[in-house]
Parts: structure tokens; sequence; C-alpha cells
């Protein structure tokens, strides 16, 4: 299952890369291969923003825009004037 | 929610205690019991989940040795219950973190399962001193919350992912620690699917329910002056439009059309319209069946949509520009329905 298409904000900077291989190990949706020594996003429509490459990238080669990925948290943000939230949601059982 | 008599229960899952180099750690039981299993359900059910957990700290299962490895976790009873189950028959420790009562992925999300959140219960419970090795298990669902070449730069210890779920933990472990693409995998099958329901439904019932009266209210104003007549439908139909997005679209999800959450509501509000209609059930007037259909619709595809915050693979940014366009127009389903609703009371 992929949800939209081309809206994730993933961002990989070559350059940087240095090809550990820790992105690979830690997306949940197999977004990343290693590809002559670095890595590359085979698979753009599957990440969820969840942050999880761009916080364990030693190198800060990739960047993503994450946060709630959850209607109601980001409507009780926009309702509230905040930041999205859903500490009352469901979306955090 | 009170639940005062909870701190002075005796914690039935510690069956012990151990003597280390930093002190005293409790021991805890790896087989699950009805007690346990009680919990889990009231939490699927929304009861009383902001209660349900356990203390940080340290503890061990088996009969851990300095060398055993050492497992990182949150303090969400479901979780940890999950992993001591899974742990059965191996020895070593579990370092749970304060999670404020989160699971392992959502914590990640906001952070407090999260590095600064592991270096601190390391020192705390002075690890370094129960353990010779310096290696942490983190699941990989608590990576986005934790930078591990930052853990190992302020405190020493190697974070070494281990599996998405504890269940794989026995075939990681036999490996040295390897995790294979589809240990790393998250999955959203269906019986994960059906276990999120109850929460969803939970949470909008009240709203649910406040709707249902409104129509009623609205609906049962004709000519004739007031009258509950309204009700059967308006609740009927509410709790249709409710039960449709908020369990019957989570189990269909793959197979609706559409990516978007919203769009796949649309599509099992506009197959059960002309079900319902051909019943009877949206009265007999153009204006009625139009009126009844658009709430449904409207309620439907809202469903749909807050589902995404308990699926395993939507986007930020898709659900921000799904939302975009979806929330305006179930609204204005929702209004349009509501006054054919009232116009059709009133011929």
């Amino acid at each position: 299952m992929n949800y939209l298409k081309n809206v994730a904000t993933l961002k990989l900077d070559v350059e940087k890369c240095i090809g550990c291989g820790r992105c690979i190990e830690v997306c949940p949706h197999e977004v990343f291969a290693l590809e002559n020594g670095k890595a590359s996003i085979t698979d753009l429509d599957a990440c969820m923003e969840c942050g999880a490459c761009a916080k364990n990238c030693p190198v800060e080669a990739l960047s993503v825009k994450t946060g709630v990925g959850c209607a109601s948290g980001i409507l009780s943000g926009i309702l509230r004037g905040g930041e999205a939230c859903c500490d009352k949601g469901g979306c955090c059982g | 929610m009170t639940n005062c008599c909870c701190k002075k229960q005796k914690r039935h899952w510690i069956t012990g205690e151990v003597k280390t180099p930093a002190g005293k750690v409790p021991r805890i039981e790896t087989r699950i019991t009805f007690r346990d299993k009680l919990g889990a359900l009231r939490v699927r059910f929304a009861i009383g989940r902001m209660d349900y957990t356990v203390p940080p700290g340290l503890y061990t299962i088996g009969e851990a040795t300095p060398e055993s490895p050492v497992f990182v976790t949150a303090n969400y009873k479901l979780t940890f219950d999950y992993l001591r189950c899974e742990l059965g028959g191996t020895d070593g420790w579990i370092l749970v973190l304060d999670t404020k009562g989160i699971n392992v992925w959502c914590a990640a999300g906001k952070g407090t399962f999260g590095t600064e959140e592991i270096v601190n219960r390391v020192q705390q419970t002075q690890l370094d001193q129960v353990v010779a090795h310096r290696k942490l298990i983190v699941p990989q669902l608590g990576a986005p919350g934790v930078s591990a070449h930052e853990v190992q730069k302020q405190c020493g210890f190697q974070v070494v992912y281990g599996p998405v779920r504890a269940e794989d933990i026995p075939e990681f472990l036999a490996d040295n620690f390897k995790t294979t693409p589809e240990m790393r995998r998250v999955n959203f099958d269906i019986h994960d699917r059906i276990a999120v329901i109850p929460v969803e439904l939970v949470l909008w019932f009240k709203q649910a329910f406040g709707l249902a009266i409104l129509i009623t209210l609205l609906g049962g104003i004709s000519r004739a002056g007031f009258s509950l007549a309204a009700a059967p439908r308006a609740f009927g139909l509410v709790f249709t439009g409710w039960l449709t997005g908020g369990a019957l679209v989570p189990i269909l999800l793959p197979w609706l059309p559409g990516r978007a959450f919203s769009i796949k509501g649309l599509w099992a509000a506009l197959m059960l319209w002309p079900i319902l209609s051909a019943f009877g059930f949206l009265g007999t007037l153009p204006i009625e069946i139009a009126g009844w259909g658009l709430l449904l619709t409207a309620i439907v595809s809202f469903m749909a949509l807050n589902f995404t915050g308990t699926s395993t693979y939507t986007s930020m940014s898709g659900v921000k520009k799904e939302m975009k366009i979806a929330i305006p127009l179930q609204l204005l389903a929702l209004i349009a329905g509501i006054i054919f609703i009232v116009l059709g009371g009133l011929q």
C-alpha cells in the first residue's frame, strides 16, 4: 500500500553520503537501497516522513520534514493555532 | 479518570530482585497472565489507557549476566508486555524509558523515546556497572527519536537497531544481532488494522452521538410541529457512517480504490448509499435520499480520513495535502445534507 504520489519531503544529498547503510537499517518502508557504495532513494512514495533516516545519518546527508501524519492531530493543531499534536487524539495508541 | 488504587497495587509481574554492582534490579516474569490480557483489552477499547504504564528503569529477565544483552523499550505496559513475553527463555536486561506511557513509535515521533532519555536512563541506572559490554538493542521503530551516533558519543553505548516486531527477537539474537529486510518492514495487514479499529471508534463515539442528536432535532421539524420521528433514521445513519468509516474502510483498505483515505471512504459511502436507499432507509422523497446520503458520505469519508493517524504508512505532507481538499468538501456535504434533511422534513 502506497500513499499519495510525490508528496514526501525526503531529500538525499548524495555528495555527503558515505554509504554507511544506516538509513536502510532504520527505514520501515524500504525507501532506500545501496547503489555503488552510496545510498539512493528507490521508493520515495513509500516514505512516511518518520525521520528515522535523517536522525541517524551521521553526515547529515538526509533531510525530511517530519510531523504527525494524523488528520485529527493536524486539525486540532489548526483549530488551536499551534503545531499539529495528537496528545489527545486517537493516533498514538 | 481515577485510578488511585493502582499505585498501592503490587506489580504482579515482578518476581524478585537481583543484586548488581549498581544496586538491586527487579526480575520480571516473562509469562503473560490473565490480568495482563484483561488490561490489554481495556486499552484497546480506550478505557483508562493513559494510566497503563510501567515505572521506568532497569529490569532483568532469566539469569542475566554482565554479558547478557540490554533491550531498550517504552513504559507503555502493552509494549512492555509484548517484549517480556517474547523474551521468555532469554537472559537479559530491559531498560524501560520514560515515554509517558506511550508506545515506542509514537513516543519516538514526539521525541520522548529519544537520544536524551536513553543517555539519561543509562546514566541513572548506572548501566555501565551492570553490564560488561557497551551495546543497546533499541527497537527500530524508536529510530525517529534516537540518533545512534549521538547516543554513542554521549554515553559510550553503541545502538543496535533490533526488529520492528518483538516476535522476531529470538531470530535476531540467533543471527548475531542482524535484522533481515522482512524484520525491518512495517506492515499493515488485516490483523494490524482490526486491532486499531476499536480505539478509533470509541474516540469518535461522542461526536457521532452529538451529531445524531442534532439531526434528530433538526430533522424532526415538520409542518405539523416537532416530533422525534427522525430519531431512528438519524441515529441509524450517523452510526452506520461511523461504523463504515471507522471499521469497514480500515478492513477493506487495500481493496478500496484511490490512495487518499477520504477517497476510499467516499467509495465505501457511494456503494452503501444505493443499497440503503433501495431498502428504503433513506426515505422516499428525492430530497430525503439526497440529504441522508450526503450526511452518510460526509461521515464515512471523514472517519476514513482520520484513519490516516492510525495507519502506518501515511506521511504528514500527504495527510495535509489530502485534508486541504477533503475537509472543505466533507463539511460542504455535511451542511448540504443537513439542509436537505430539514427541507425534506418540512415537505
